[in-house]
């Protein structure tokens, strides 16, 4: 069983390049599970086709205690058999979510969720390694391999690098290593060898790029990926290729972060940021 | 100077007086509107409210996780408890053990304070463990958590690697760790995490030849008292058995004028050798479901649960010992099994009929409600905070087992003051608690037998076993003699003049 937690910033298409990775897998006969570990749990949506109602925290709040939840009400089974479960969470600006995450694994964990015919189980994580919550599905006896979801805007690459910093440190105390990152397109200027360009100082790989189709966006529209709602679409075969290359992917490193400068000083190679001298003259 | 017990301090008149002053101060209720409102407690009507309520517990009858955890790691021997959060907790876990074994109870903590709470509890953790190495040379560090460091998500397992990457604790020592947040289980589940932390880390790789001992994990029993008995026991089988966690020495060493930081403990040599034992015999099931999962499917040997509390379950036991050592029962137990029987015929005249509330952890309970049963007695209301779905699907079942379990509630995750509504609206003969259901012998003037953990208000108590056939004659006699002091007190000022009881 491969566990595989996928990181990367806010709205960077994560759950959506997970799910349709996950289909892929799937279709390629894998048996797969999804974890949500976001609050808003929307990571199982187009696998599920609604927006899971009963996520651990949120069945937790109802009965007072996660003890008496069952597996089979949080675990559900959805579009080719893959299994999904969802951390849920607080309302936003209350509680710890980090804690959430902690509470959900475990529960997931100790009742046996993770059936040993699995072939792979992905942890799709909300943002950034925020605080040791975040962190849990890297921890020991989890996910060994991480996948950052990034893109050619500055935020986003920054993001992938504080992520790396995370990853960095499970890596010096355990296993956890950084499988690569997918560069999922905004059409960016020159995105494709910044990435990689990005990948190769982060002591990594650019596993792939996926170009940006509005294809993603009507399938979504009808919570579905686009694997299920267009099978035959270009965009459906970029991400059996993505997950092709995820399962054939050896290349596992343990990263090294950019300082600040040093990112700021790769944007500029490249053009995207104006170097302080140039801002002054304008 | 002579320094009076706060008992006789606060009669005296400027106390008293004080006291009223501050009742005006303060605009109290008048003592009839009090009186009024005390006797609406007693109630159908507010027993209903009582137990509508969602978001207060009153006096639940648990303790936290670390707790547990603490309890278990003093069970190995040259073993530092170890505490990663804030010092009150450990300072807490320590004192409400003290307080029951009436012996001092050892654990260092990181100290965790708000910077820790911010920036996570690493640093702590290594400082913690290189100073706690240096200054008490423990052979073992069994690390456990409080609520502070399981919020901020502290990985353990990083930590230790981490420090033993740094070289600030020996590479080859033994620093088994349990994730145990307060928040969520109690001190039995607790107990079970750091059982499996410590039990996975001593035996890692030592599965060898088999040494044909019988293992035994008592589970959270705070009796001193059944760590020796049941050591008399299998000495008297001539079963060779390891303890794993054995606090008797812990928490009950001789006093000899010299302290010694670690005083007992399962050798962890001999801890470490309990993989290759014939089998493992636990004696709670609750605290010990994850260690016992653990060892069945990692050890492969021959496992048992059986909680040796009443006849049956003692049977039972001895059975489960048989099954697995193949050694024969010596007539020296069969006598022991006969004197307790001779015992509970004697008494039963008293307790025969007997309503009985009771509260506790889940096996203890379990125990309980099945030697009151064999007394003849109808245990009644039973309470317990930290009892599941299936326990009590289990005392249920327990209970329909015998005509005497017909009147029996089991009310789980409910408190005291649950208990006290029970009690005044639907009178029981007997409770059985601990020391915090002398309230409810206050308010309602049940009579208490004190059996279970903590027992703050009696001493020694924790010294007589309650498992075994001799431990059952012991719950009966502290049950029924408390019956007698109670005819006694209720008859003095009757004609009876009954001395023979």
């Amino acid at each position: 069983m491969r566990q595989i937690a996928i990181y990367g910033k806010g709205g960077i298409g994560k759950s959506t390049t997970t799910q349709n990775t996950v289909v892929a897998l799937a279709e390629a006969g894998y048996k797969c599970m999804i974890v949500g570990c976001d609050p808003k749990a929307d990571a199982t949506r187009l696998i599920l086709h609604a927006k899971a109602q009963t996520t651990v925290m949120d069945l937790a709040r109802e009965r007072g205690t996660v003890e008496d939840l069952e597996i089979d009400e949080v675990l559900l089974e959805g579009y080719k058999g893959i299994r999904c479960a969802e951390s849920g969470g607080p309302e936003p600006g209350v509680g710890c979510a980090g804690r959430g995450v902690i509470t959900a694994i475990n529960f997931l964990e100790e009742n046996g969720a993770y059936a040993d015919d699995q072939d792979y189980v992905f942890y799709d994580v909300l943002g950034d390694v925020v605080c040791g919550g975040f962190a849990m599905p890297i921890r020991e006896g989890k996910a060994k391999e991480i996948y950052i979801v990034t893109s050619g805007e500055m935020m986003a690459m920054y993001a992938a690098n504080n992520i790396s910093r995370g990853v960095l440190k499970y890596a010096q105390s355990g296993g956890v290593r950084l499988g690569g990152l997918i560069c999922n397109s905004r059409k960016t200027d020159k995105e494709y060898e910044l990435i990689s360009e990005l990948a190769r100082r982060l002591n990594t790989q650019m596993i792939h790029f996926v170009p940006r189709d509005n294809e993603v966006q009507r399938a979504e529209l009808r919570r579905m990926t686009v694997i299920e709602y267009s099978p035959d679409h270009a965009q459906a075969n970029e991400y059996r290729t993505l997950a092709r290359k995820m399962a054939e992917n050896t290349n596992m490193t343990i990263p090294t972060p950019l300082t600040m400068d040093e990112l700021e000083a790769l944007l500029m190679e490249f053009g995207i940021m104006e170097s302080e001298e140039e801002v002054a003259v304008v | 100077m002579k320094i009076l017990d706060h008992n006789e301090l606060f009669q005296r008149p400027e106390y008293l007086e004080q006291f009223e002053n501050k009742r005006q101060f303060e605009g109290m209720a008048p003592p009839e509107k009090v009186r009024e409102i005390s006797e609406w407690t007693k109630t159908e009507e507010y027993k209903e409210l009582n137990f509508a309520r969602k978001n207060i517990k009153i006096n639940p009858v648990k303790a936290c996780q670390p707790l547990g955890a603490l309890l278990c790691s003093g069970g190995f021997q040259d073993t530092l408890p170890f505490v990663q959060g804030a010092q009150g907790c450990a300072a807490y876990f320590r004192s409400h053990l003290a307080r029951h074994f009436k012996e001092p109870s050892v654990a260092v903590s990181s100290s965790m304070t708000e910077d820790a709470a911010v920036f996570g509890g690493m640093n702590n953790m290594l400082e913690g463990l290189e100073n706690a190495y240096a200054l008490y040379t423990p052979k073992m560090m069994a690390v456990f958590t409080t609520c502070m460091a399981e919020v901020i998500g502290d990985d353990l397992n990083a930590y230790i690697r981490s420090a033993k990457g740094k070289g600030t604790i020996p590479e080859d020592l033994p620093v088994p760790f349990a994730h145990t947040p307060s928040f969520v289980g109690s001190h039995i589940t607790g107990y079970d995490n750091m059982m499996k932390g410590i039990l996975s880390t001593v035996t890692q790789g030592k599965k060898g030849e088999p040494n044909g001992k019988l293992n035994i994990i008592p589970g959270f029993d705070t009796y001193t008292g059944n760590y020796r008995e049941l050591k008399r026991l299998l000495d008297i089988m001539g079963v060779e058995h390891t303890t794993l966690g054995d606090i008797s020495e812990t928490y009950d060493s001789p006093t000899t004028g010299e302290y010694t930081i670690y005083p007992g403990g399962t050798p962890l040599a001999d801890a470490a050798d309990s993989v290759n034992g014939v089998g493992t015999i636990a004696l709670q099931r609750f605290s010990t479901a994850k260690t016992m999962q653990f060892i069945k499917t990692e050890w492969v040997h021959k496992t048992e649960t059986v909680t040796p509390i009443g006849i049956k379950n003692t049977d039972a036991f001895f059975e489960a010992v048989v099954k697995i050592t193949g050694k024969p029962i010596p007539k020296d137990i069969e006598d022991e099994r006969g004197r307790a029987v001779d015992v509970m015929v004697d008494s039963h005249p008293y307790v025969h009929g007997k309503r009985f509330a009771m509260t506790g952890d889940p096996d203890q309970l379990l125990g309980l409600i099945s030697i009151i049963m064999e007394l003849g007695g109808y245990p009644a209301h039973i309470v317990c905070t930290n009892g599941d779905k299936k326990f009590k699907a289990q005392a249920e079942e327990l209970l329909s087992q015998s005509p005497f379990g017909a009147q029996g509630q089991i009310y789980t995750n409910k408190d005291l003051w649950h208990m006290r509504s029970l009690m005044f609206t639907e009178p029981v003969d007997m409770l059985i608690g601990n020391s915090y259901a002398k309230f409810l012998w206050r308010d309602v003037g049940t009579p208490l037998v004190r059996i279970g953990f903590p027992l703050f208000d009696r001493h020694h108590l924790h010294r007589v076993p309650i498992i075994g056939y001799q431990g059952a004659i012991n719950i009966v006699t502290s049950i029924v003699n408390t019956v007698l002091d109670e005819l006694d007190r209720e008859t003095m000022h009757t004609a009876s003049f009954d001395v023979i009881r």
